[in-house]
């Protein structure tokens, strides 16, 4: 019926609107191309990490996943992945839980409770400390942390103790604790600026609905605001737990790269992938690098596995997260 | 329950702007008052003073007096969180926390004031539903989001969330306005059924509404362009929409400018 209108039309400027199209089509296959790209990238990543890693997993005389030392330098080659996947989740997964309640606390002060004129501030400072190169908090660890924590680590061994965490006979300035507290200081400002948009995305009406309710502005935060942040906070708090699993520099200055698997943060142990591979990819002959670069592609079905865990989670509130009219 | 409301002397600005000036009026427990008058002449915002929400609004302040019964919502040892608890609202746009349930959009002002028993919940929720004609169409999925309904039964769940803490004022912001005409009278039987027991006052742009559902009509105007609106004048809505005293009344229910 269409086509029909258009042939009989004659008045209607038929090269306009194939030049239209020739627009729509170049755009099309620009952003189709840009897509098809970035699917290409990722396998290309996965599949190299695959090749260079067989020929070291194939000389590797233990359990690639169930062994924790890591010597593929020797004769026999041992090396094993549960240490370092261990110390990787453990101690991201601590900054996460440290980060998240604070960066969170934080994007509500900088949208509900300061001035427009301070509140703009506050949020440039935040994506300043985003910015921060790692080397720099790694730094800060290595120098101004690892010395000062032994105290209050000797405090809550004594008197917390009795959690297995903080269980053990021993503390040390390096440990997953310390490397957990780097991890959690370099994602708190990711999360709490992304955050910190989806808290100024939330409807004004829901606000108002709850405000004309009666809601105390901390209730209409509960009743408004966050309900409606929930996805975006955790896409956040999954875009932090991704930088916190691969960071490198910064972990590899404070950990004490011991291979061990031990849920007792205090004590020295902990180490990362990412970590080690920075600590020995420059010393390692053939087989050490195929080794590494197993590590790393471990880290990559780990940070893979997070993400689409992360959008489960999202998918699973998405009849409520529809935000009415 | 239904509180008298008294206006002296009433001024609201945003920043350095006066967007009303000297409102004195007088709005009668379980009776519907409605506000007309042109885009911009301050009817919302007078209405936003009469529980408090326009405040919120950074740079907003209001001076003047405002009595419930008597009490001076303006007093300065009145929390207005206190005062929305008593005036409800309903506004332009049906706003369900689409987050919640629909029993949970009822019972969220509930909740507001400490009610926390499920049986009390559960009985005030049905009250309030079957109150705002609603209860017949959502019984069988209160546990089903807010946001899934129609506009009109939005609308209407507002209404339900808004009455369910009982307040002694309703205040509606043209709450018709997104609606199509079915609901819209469904509305509008809603609001002529809760008159009995609330103080309700209509902010709305549909004349023909003003004239069926309200008792009263306030007519507001702008002196001049980029003049504070005003209440040109108020009466039995009877009165201003067959023998209205001022000429800009007139001018505006027959169409003439506005």
């Amino acid at each position: 019926m269409t086509t029909d209108v258009i042939e009989s039309g004659g008045g209607l400027d038929r090269s306009a609107s194939r030049r239209v199209r020739r627009g729509d089509q170049i755009f099309r296959l620009a952003s189709s191309g840009a897509g098809i790209l970035l699917l290409a990238i990722m396998a290309a990543i996965a599949v190299f990490l695959i090749v260079k890693a067989i020929p070291a997993l194939q000389k590797n005389s233990a359990n690639f996943f169930t062994e924790k030392t890591w010597n593929p330098n020797a004769q026999p080659a041992t090396f094993g992945i549960a240490a370092l996947a261990f110390g990787t989740v453990l101690s991201s997964l601590l900054a996460l839980v440290v980060a998240t309640p604070i960066a969170i606390g934080v994007a509500l002060f900088i949208t509900h409770y300061t001035p427009r004129r301070i509140s703009g501030l506050l949020g440039y400072v935040i994506d300043l400390l985003a910015a921060v190169p790692s080397v720099v908090y790694g730094l800060w660890g290595l120098a101004f942390l690892v010395p000062r924590i032994q105290s209050p680590e000797q405090w809550l061994q004594k008197h917390l103790g009795f959690i297995p965490l903080f269980g053990g006979d021993s503390v040390s300035g390096r440990s997953i604790l310390t490397g957990s507290i780097v991890l959690a200081i370099m994602i708190l400002p990711i999360i709490a600026a992304i955050s910190r948009e989806v808290f100024l995305q939330a409807p004004n009406a829901q606000a108002e609905a709850a405000l004309a309710l009666g809601a105390t502005r901390w209730e209409m935060i509960r009743m408004a605001v966050l309900p409606f942040g929930r996805p975006g906070v955790v896409s956040a708090a999954m875009l932090g737990l991704g930088r916190a699993l691969g960071e490198t520099i910064a972990v590899a200055m404070v950990f004490p790269a011991a291979f061990t698997v031990s849920f007792r943060i205090l004590t020295p142990t902990g180490n990362s992938i990412a970590a080690n591979i920075a600590n020995g990819f420059g010393e390692s002959g053939p087989t050490g690098r195929g080794a590494l670069i197993a590590s790393g592609l471990v880290l990559f079905v780990i940070t893979l596995v997070v993400n689409m865990a992360a959008r489960l989670i999202i998918a699973r509130r998405k009849e409520y997260s529809r935000a009415g009219a | 329950m239904a509180k008298r409301i008294e206006v002296s002397g009433l001024a609201a600005y945003y920043g350095k702007t006066r967007a009303i000036e000297d409102i004195s009026m007088t709005i009668e427990p379980r009776q519907v008052t409605a506000f007309i008058g042109p885009s911009g002449c301050g009817k919302s915002t007078l209405l936003r003073t009469l529980n408090r929400m326009h405040e919120l609004t950074p740079g907003a302040r209001v001076e003047g007096k405002v009595l419930l019964d008597d009490d001076d919502l303006y007093g300065t040892d009145v929390d207005p969180v206190v005062v929305r608890r008593n005036i409800g609202m309903v506004f332009q746009r049906p706003n369900p926390f689409p987050t919640m349930s629909i029993f949970d959009n009822v019972a969220a002002g509930l909740k507001l004031n400490g009610v926390r028993r499920k049986a009390q919940l559960a009985e005030i929720v049905e009250k309030s539903l079957r109150g705002a004609n609603l209860w017949n169409e959502v019984k069988d999925r209160l546990s089903r989001p807010g946001a899934g309904l129609s506009g009109g039964q939005q609308q209407r769940l507002c209404i339900a969330r808004a009455i369910a803490v009982e307040p002694q004022v309703l205040l509606m912001d043209e709450p018709c306005s997104a609606l199509d005409p079915i609901s819209t009278l469904a509305i509008e039987d809603l609001i002529a059924s809760l008159k009995g027991r609330y103080t309700i006052v209509i902010v709305t742009h549909n004349m023909q509404q003003a004239a069926r559902v309200s008792d009263t009509t306030g007519f507001f105007n702008l002196a001049a362009q980029g003049q504070p609106g005003r209440l040109v004048e108020m009466d039995d809505t009877n009165k201003i929409f067959t023998n209205p005293a001022e000429k800009s009344t007139e001018d505006y229910i027959t169409g003439r400018f506005g």
